[in-house]
């Protein structure tokens, strides 16, 4: 199945280099990610898909190459990050719900504060965005009332209530128990067929069959391979590829 | 006269708490303003340092660790002796209240911003880069998220550090502060008896059991459960 759309690029990365004093982590990375395309980046720990995907929206400082959302160059010195940031939705592993702030709480404080919304609206916005994720129910719930799976929907809700132009997951689904896996990934299904542009880090290899419409490959610091997931999970061209997608589906 | 007899009369003698009843209370209010004034202007004064730290500008957090290591590290008795009596020979003159006052809050500063800036470390990373992948910004994030997580954390050890710092306006009694402990020392010379020091420990108790109870209660009351 493949949903892309009218192929106007979404997400552009060119040559991204990134070091962490002399650990160079991505080596040159060429990226380029279309309107409602779902890619999935996949590769052994280390292989840097997890910077790669944090420096598109800027939490890692890239050392060298461009990436451009939208249209916009994420790197210039005139770029307002925040208001990019607000644009592109991020989903971590760890959830990083605010404990503080009820369930509605957490999605309505970038509501508020960044797009500055009056608090009603905010909340019809978090509580449409929290019954997508079907969590309206648990509106009011701090995130110590909820299971693993709940508080990351919520995290997709937050990022979701800003309309963003693509969403980044980072291993979404790792640090969650196995049976409440399906629900994280039954949200991620809903929105691609709502058409947004999804880019997703994770082993997930059912998901990616099923839903993905690319599938990356990643080995120390470069992309190795990429196609469609049938491709990349029946017949890798690579040695390096088969080795880690064989390792992978042992398990 | 048994011991019994003089044991009351030294300590809890009517008529020497008759006549010295008023001053010590005056002391009491006294105290209560000092300590309010040292709590409000230390606490305030050591979350403005974690926060310019927070900024993580190395010449200025240099000096921030400098002052804050040594106001840690001396007396807050030797402070308030340097100000009160070393200072005026610079042509710095200061009455007894203002040098304690200023002593513990600097005190009191020092060790807060310390504590604050753990509690700011203490809140996780991952809270952060939610808070900015949204497109809040540094302040914003500081004012919504990490604060009231970090405050949070530091309320049990702050409750007590301001107790214990509090307590000390007490030593503005060698510099004439008219405090409680200076009017019960001054009232237990004149009436060569100890009554009125055990009123002036009677009402430091009435004055810090409360903060002590509520210090408790408060730790309770902001713990909350950690996902």
């Amino acid at each position: 199945m493949t949903a892309t759309g009218n192929g106007h690029v979404m997400l552009r990365v060119r040559d991204l280099r990134k070091s962490f004093g002399d650990l160079e982590v991505l080596k040159g990375v060429d990226l380029e990610v279309v309107d409602r395309e779902l890619v999935f980046i996949i590769g052994p720990s280390g292989s840097g898909k997890s910077t790669l995907l944090r420096c598109c929206n800027r939490l890692e400082e890239p050392t060298g190459g461009t990436i451009e959302v939208d249209g916009v160059d994420l790197l210039a010195r005139d770029t307002d990050i925040n208001a990019m940031r607000r644009r592109i939705g991020m989903v971590f592993q760890s959830f990083n719900l605010y404990p503080h702030m009820t369930a509605r709480g957490n999605v309505t404080l970038a509501l508020r504060k960044v797009l500055r919304k009056p608090r009603a609206e905010a909340e019809a916005i978090a509580g449409e965005a929290l019954a997508k994720v079907g969590l309206a129910d648990k509106r009011d719930a701090y995130p110590s009332e909820l299971s693993g799976g709940q508080q990351q929907r919520v995290a997709i809700a937050r990022a979701l209530a800003l309309e963003p132009k693509i969403m980044l997951f980072d291993e979404p689904t790792s640090a969650l128990d196995p049976e409440l896996v399906g629900g994280v990934l039954n949200v991620m299904r809903d929105m691609r067929e709502a058409g947004m542009t999804m880019v997703v880090v994770s082993h997930e290899m059912q998901f990616a069959r099923a839903a993905a419409d690319r599938v990356v490959f990643m080995d120390e610091g470069v992309i190795v391979e990429q196609g469609p997931p049938e491709h990349i999970f029946a017949a890798p061209a690579h040695r390096r590829t088969r080795e880690f997608v064989s390792e992978i589906q042992r398990h | 006269m048994s011991r019994w007899e003089r044991f009351l009369d030294s300590f809890f003698n009517a008529e020497v708490i008759a006549a010295y009843l008023p001053s010590i209370v005056d002391g009491f209010f006294l105290t209560i303003y000092l300590a309010l004034l040292i709590v409000l202007a230390g606490i305030a004064l050591g979350l403005a340092l974690a926060l310019v730290r927070s900024l993580q500008v190395r010449a200025i957090n240099l000096l921030i660790v400098f002052f804050v290591d040594l106001l840690r590290a001396l007396p807050p008795l030797v402070i308030i002796l340097i100000f009160y009596f070393g200072l005026p020979n610079i042509d710095i003159r200061m009455s007894g209240f203002v040098a304690t006052w200023l002593s513990l809050t600097l005190v009191l500063a020092a060790f807060s911003e310390e504590i604050f800036w753990a509690g700011i470390l203490a809140v996780q990373k991952g809270q952060w880069e939610a808070s900015r992948s949204t497109g809040l910004g540094y302040l914003q994030t500081l004012a919504y998220v990490v604060l009231p997580q970090a405050i949070r954390l530091t309320i049990p050890p702050l409750t007590n550090r301001t107790i214990a710092i509090t307590k000390g306006t007490a030593l503005g009694s060698v510099v004439a502060v008219a405090e409680i402990l200076n009017q019960a020392t001054t009232a237990q010379s004149f009436s060569g008896n100890a009554s009125p020091l055990m009123l002036g420990a009677i009402a430091y108790l009435i004055l810090f059991l409360p903060v002590v109870v509520l210090g408790r209660w408060i730790e309770t009351r902001f713990a909350w459960r950690r996902q």
